[in-house]
């Protein structure tokens, strides 16, 4: 059997303890914190707040969608500012902070068995960025013009010329708040990177971290190496519409009207906002990757399949990705000729991303499968993930994606993949640590409630979205009007779709109410409810407090999956539990 | 125990909608029968493949739910079973990779004997233009667009004089004849998109892109932007038509040349400002 089954080798990687930083005040312990555990929570509120915005303005988007014309404030205009300022919100503010911010700070130093992040200022710094992009963010619904409509591709020229909503400040605070987003990301990230690769405890090699902490990790180094693009290109942008120069603006006549612009090419942007946007895919869902493996592990009681395999997967796919972002653009205009290779190392991505299906699925056979409202989540997560993954290879095989591009096919794929599937482990993961953050279970009833509206919900909504796109409907359109070939029923669906997305959104109420009510009246968790293996689970207090570990830093002996260890008496062995004496 | 039921009705939901679904793709009128091919495959792969899995978790949490005293397996790896998914998996992307890349050469290889028709984009409407006896199309720029030469065409390129200019009307295609449609917007990055061809393909402000396709059925078909351009966006409609020769070529009498069209204002046009060597292609 492989090392890293068993573990029984002796502890390496020795780490000395840290002097850590100690507040002296209520201020500097929960508000300006450098408690890693603080942040994560101030981060994931914030990311939590934010995406409830999101979240309306996709019911006022489905409202125009399903019921055109009922809501008269809703014009094109406010329309197409609803849409950027959801998908943006959604990807940005909310995804990725939460899963980085919010659930990387708190589980990667309690899960590695370290005291706090290496750099605890830069990572309170990360954090009040965040929140200043936020801000400026938000403040484009209060300017004149209000927030921008240029669509979260943020594509110039329209981006920053006239008859765009939100020309005026929209799109400066927009860029504005992505410099910022990035700058506070990059303090936070160079943390995570740098705490992972040297505030192990002793004992914790990389191939003994649990799978969340690889994903989370992986994730961090790409966008570290994927956000510059949309920096620079952030920059150039607010350049041409501050300064008036022609990074991305070629000759352009506006409504007869001849601009001063000449020379730029918009179509460097779209390179440099897909080398950002593509490996955000991953950077969202390589953390989910990571954390779904271990809430399937705990819950059905049984090791991760194909351990080695799934680290190997998470790495190949966050290499590989880097190198398929003109897959958005086959049918933008350049050279066609790359649609040969970007079709093929797009559907060689598939690959990888099967096998951690596979071994998802594989870890729940033979298990001893608890039905927890996470590990719910966790079987909604594999069933959207699924479905939208299968949907990429549609997009990415370069000829099928040319009818099926800027439709509502696409609308539908990349909701169920980096959408629903995302946030179904978040849910998933909520409802996993929250009794680590709060000593109390999240309500179960309330819990599967939530559950079930929104995974049958969210795949009603998406799943017959599909057939729209595939009928020829374009995304992004205010109202579809007369067209000769959308039939009537066509217009049904998307009231049914409307109805089904109000639905799902009202359980998102009954998530929030959860969050508050069991922070009093929730079950009394103990320490480690789950009967997990991982370390965040055996801090000596719960809530863990300053410094996590007490007095002794806790040493590994073994992997994070030692469920159901035949000879065992309990059926699950924690990382730091020495190995069992051999029985001859 | 009620999410094994739930997952495995979620695949027989999905297998019924998909099938019974008045929703599907538009009847073809054009050459790229084999894109509608190409995703005939990938669903029945891809189908295949969702169904398993679900089905396969549906069964496990079936079989191997909590009950009293249970416990799990001990199985962390498995080499050979993993080896074998990974190749099964290979398999199955290159049947979809193959079509798909043949296809895509198709797509890229225009025909030598493609007539050439250019679509100009702009905030909200689509125009035209033909090339006239010569066969060419003359240069154009968006440097010497005016309110007389609408689509910036040089006005001292003597190929552009015969052009043919069609504005406000729908684009007629010959019935049967392989066209390169050549792409140019004025503004900002539009999309010309007919359902009924299959293609589609952005049109960048400062270059020229192009796709092609043979009219394959004759017809009213109409033109949707399918790139965000601004609030106008869902209103950038127009209309094509595609006819027998016999039909086509009255219609393509009627329209007038560029010449026609810029009579008393070619001098003025080339006194336009701003006009450099390299906005001259
Ligand atoms: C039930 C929840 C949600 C609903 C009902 C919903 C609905 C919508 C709608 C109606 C659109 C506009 C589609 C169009 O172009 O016509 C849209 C766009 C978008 N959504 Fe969502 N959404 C939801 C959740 C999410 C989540 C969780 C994400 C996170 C990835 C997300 C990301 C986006 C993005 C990136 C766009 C594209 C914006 C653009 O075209 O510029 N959405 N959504
Ligand atoms: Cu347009
Ligand atoms: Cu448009």
């Amino acid at each position: 059997m492989v090392d890293v089954t068993h573990g029984v080798a002796v502890p390496v990687a020795e780490v000395g303890d840290v002097e850590l930083y100690h507040p002296r005040s209520w201020v500097t312990k929960y508000v300006f914190s450098q408690d890693a555990k603080v942040i994560a929570i101030q981060y994931s509120l914030t990311a939590l707040s934010i995406g409830l915005v999101a979240l309306v303005l996709s019911w006022l988007m489905r409202m125009q969608l399903g019921f055109p014309g009922l809501l008269s404030f809703i014009n094109a205009d406010r329309y197409y500012q609803f849409v950027t300022m959801h998908g943006m919100i959604m990807v940005i503010y909310l995804l990725t902070a939460l899963f980085l911010g919010g659930f990387g700070n708190y589980l990667i130093p309690l899960m590695l068995g370290a005291r706090d992040m290496v750099f605890p200022y830069v990572n309170m710094l990360s954090y009040w960025i965040y929140l200043l992009a936020v801000l400026v963010l938000v403040a484009g619904f209060f300017v004149p013009g209000g927030p921008t409509g240029a669509g979260w591709t943020l594509y110039p020229p329209q981006a920053i010329l006239a008859n765009t909503p939100g020309q005026q400040w929209g799109i400066i605070l927009m860029l504005v708040s992505l410099m910022l987003f990035i700058i506070g990301f990059t303090m936070g990230g160079l943390n995570y990177v740098v705490t992972v690769l040297q505030g192990r405890a002793r004992g914790m090699t990389m191939m003994r971290m649990p799978l969340t902490v690889w994903g989370i990790f992986t994730a961090t180094v790409m966008a570290l190496l994927a956000f510059p693009a949309l920096f620079v290109g952030s920059v150039m942008m607010l350049l041409d519409r501050v300064l008036g120069t022609s990074f991305f603006m070629p000759s352009i006549v506006l409504m007869g009207e001849q601009l001063k612009y000449g020379g730029g090419s918009p179509i460097l942007f779209q390179h440099l906002f897909w080398f950002f946007g593509h490996p955000e895919v991953y950077i969202v869902a390589l953390p989910a990757f990571g954390i779904v493996s271990d809430l399937i592990s705990t819950h059905a009681r049984k090791n991760i399949f194909g351990y080695r395999m799934m680290v190997w997967a998470i790495v190949a796919i966050g290499a590989l990705s880097f190198v398929v972002w003109a897959h958005h653009m086959y049918v933008s205009g350049m050279n066609p000729g790359f649609g040969f290779f970007f079709a093929t190392t797009t559907l060689i991505i598939a690959i990888p991303t099967a096998i951690k299906v596979y071994n998802w699925v594989l870890t729940l056979w033979r298990g001893d499968i608890h039905f927890t409202v996470p590990m719910l989540f966790a079987l909604g997560f594999i069933v959207t993930f699924v479905n939208g993954g299968l949907t990429g290879l549609f997009l990415g095989n370069v000829v099928v994606d040319v009818p099926l591009s800027r439709t509502m096919f696409v609308v539908a794929h990349f909701h169920m993949v980096m959408g629903i599937a995302p946030i179904m482990v978040i849910f998933g993961a909520i409802y996993h640590w929250y009794p680590k953050l709060t000593g109390r279970m999240l309500d179960d009833t309330l819990g599967k409630l939530h559950f079930w509206v929104t995974f049958v919900g969210a795949y009603a909504i998406f799943f017959p979205m599909h057939y729209l796109g595939l009928l020829g409907v374009p995304r992004r359109y205010y109202e579809m009007g007369e067209t000769a070939f959308v039939p009537p029923s066509a217009h049904t669906l998307n009231e049914f779709i409307t109805i089904a997305a109000l639905i799902v959104g009202a359980a998102q109420l009954a998530f929030v109410f959860n969050l508050f009510w069991s922070l009093r009246h929730g079950r009394p968790s103990g320490g480690n409810p789950w009967r997990a293996t991982t370390l965040e689970w055996q801090t000596p207090e719960t809530p863990p407090t300053h410094g996590n570990w007490g007095k002794e830093l806790p040493v590994v002996y073994r992997w994070a999956y030692d469920y159901s260890v035949p000879g065992a008496a309990e059926d699950f062995l924690p990382q730091n539990q020495p190995p069992m004496p051999r029985t001859p | 125990m009620h999410i094994a039921i739930i997952l495995a009705l979620i695949v027989i939901g999905s297998v019924v909608f998909h099938f019974l679904s008045p929703w599907w793709w538009t009847p073809l009128a054009s050459n790229w029968g084999y894109i509608d091919s190409t995703i005939i495959i990938t669903f029945w792969i891809t189908g295949t493949v969702f169904a398993a899995v679900v089905l396969f978790m549906a069964y496990c949490v079936y079989r191997f739910r909590h009950r009293e005293g249970s416990r799990a397996a001990y199985e962390p790896e498995n080499k050979r079973l993993e080896s074998w998914l990974a190749i099964g998996t290979a398999v199955g992307v290159a049947a979809m990779l193959a079509p798909g890349l043949v296809v895509w050469g198709r797509f890229v290889t225009v025909p030598s004997d493609a007539a050439e028709v250019e679509v100009v984009g702009q905030q909200w409407q689509w125009s035209y233009r033909l090339p006239g006896k010569d066969g060419r199309l003359g240069a154009s720029s968006v440097r010497y667009v005016t309110p007389e030469n609408p689509l910036g065409l040089d006005p001292n390129d003597p190929r552009a004089q015969d052009d043919i200019i069609v504005q406000g009307d729908n684009l007629h295609f010959e019935l049967g004849k392989p066209v390169k449609v050549l792409l140019r917007s004025l503004d900002v990055v539009h999309d010309f998109y007919v359902p009924e061809f299959r293609a589609k393909m952005d049109m960048i402000p400062g270059s020229t892109t192009y796709y092609w396709f043979t009219p394959t059925r004759t017809g009213t078909f109409e033109v949707l932007c399918a790139e965000l351009c601004s609030t106008g966006h869902p209103y950038m409609r127009g209309g094509v038509v595609v006819e027998a020769k016999a039909d086509y070529q009255p219609w393509l009498q009627q329209q007038k040349t560029f010449a026609e069209l810029s009579k008393p204002a070619k001098a003025s046009a080339l006194k336009q400002e701003g006009v450099t060597r390299w906005d001259l292609k």
